[in-house]
């Protein structure tokens, strides 16, 4: 949930990357501390094994300036996407405000895709919070592999497969050379703000 | 009370309390954060500054492991988490299930005595909600 200082007037959101392990929510992190460190003023914290796996989230704080008079505060994090790590991931659900689903495009990941899909799903529901609720975009991520001959499921299986009965905006991504990873950021936040509008009034 | 919004006056009676049961004694820093991470009020002693934004990332999440490591052995919760190091000590305290209070605090106060005004200011804020 939001948290809005009405004396300094700050709203701090949470937004989370959700996804299977390996799908690239790391990287949109990355990518986004990268090319918007004018918005970014301390540093990425990431909670990592040896191996460069999120372990239990990464933080990154991101100012998107003044709205209507309150100063913006984003904290994205992302999940570790492990199947191991749920009791972690679930932690980090907790208070969320918006959630980018972060697929994995290629086809040998479509399985994990709804299976990880459906456990965000559950997990809200222990929030008592609901997947048709909650502000959620779709990144179908990694479609640069394409050009390296690699199968990658084609964008109408993924709708099928993960946005039949959710029917939220979708974007295909590649979070490692940048391509619509600002756009994915972008929607999540203008369909929280006006979620949290809304609920304000 | 919704603690997702907290009037400027809520804040301001918080704030003062922070200051003179902790702050006074010698704390370097004192921030109240929800279990999500957010920061509600952050105070400290004018010459400690703290990356208070990640510091509250973390230590919501800290919090959250340790509680769910006590659901997992059958306890309640573990009441004291305290972390000791040669400068600088870190003592984390529930002020409610949604609410945290955290102080950092040098040599110079002991535990015992910083536990006593934590305990009392957690008392005083929580009136202020009653
Ligand atoms: N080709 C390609 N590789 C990507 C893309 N996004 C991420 N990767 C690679 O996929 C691997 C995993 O990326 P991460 O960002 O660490 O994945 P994650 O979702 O954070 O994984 P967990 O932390 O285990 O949940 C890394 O080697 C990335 O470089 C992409 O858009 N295209
Ligand atoms: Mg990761």
């Amino acid at each position: 949930m939001s948290f809005i200082n009405l004396r300094e007037k700050i709203v701090q959101v949470k937004i989370v990357y959700y996804g299977p392990g390996r799908g690239g929510k790391t990287t949109n992190l990355e990518y986004i501390n990268r090319k918007f460190s004018k918005q970014i003023q301390s540093e990425m914290v990431s909670l990592k094994t040896h191996g460069d796996r999120t372990l239990f989230f990464d933080f990154l704080p991101f100012n998107m300036g003044q709205i209507k008079g309150y100063e913006l505060k984003i904290q994205l994090y992302t999940v570790p996407g492990q199947v191991k790590y749920n009791a972690t991931r679930k932690l980090v659900l907790k208070g969320v405000d918006g959630i980018v689903f972060v697929a994995d495009a290629q086809e040998q990941m479509r399985e994990k895709n709804i299976r990880s899909l459906n456990q965000l799903h559950e997990n809200l529901r222990d929030y008592k919070e609901s997947i048709f609720r909650i502000p959620l975009v779709l990144q179908y991520n990694k479609v640069d592999l394409r050009n390296q001959g690699i199968p990658i499921l084609p964008i109408s299986i993924l709708e099928k497969d993960l946005n039949s009965k959710l029917k939220v905006p979708s974007f295909e991504g590649s979070a490692l050379t940048g391509y619509n990873v600002a756009e994915t950021l972008k929607k999540i936040i203008s369909s929280t703000v006006v979620s949290i509008q809304k609920k304000l009034q | 009370m919704n603690y997702g919004v907290v009037s400027q006056e809520q804040l301001e009676k918080i704030d003062a309390i922070l200051t003179e049961k902790l702050i006074k004694i010698g704390v370097d820093c004192v921030i109240i954060i929800d279990m999500a991470g957010n920061i509600i009020t952050a105070k400290d002693n004018g010459t400690s500054k703290y990356d208070v934004y990640s510091f509250a990332a973390l230590a919501a999440g800290n919090f959250a492991t340790v509680d769910a490591m006590a659901k997992l052995v059958g306890e309640q919760e573990f009441s004291l988490l305290f972390h000791k190091g040669t400068d600088c000590n870190i003592h984390f305290s529930k002020i409610d299930d949604e609410l945290l209070l955290i102080t950092m605090f040098g040599k110079n106060i002991s535990l015992g005595f910083l536990r006593l005004n934590v305990v009392e200011t957690i008392e005083r804020i929580q009136k202020l909600w009653g």
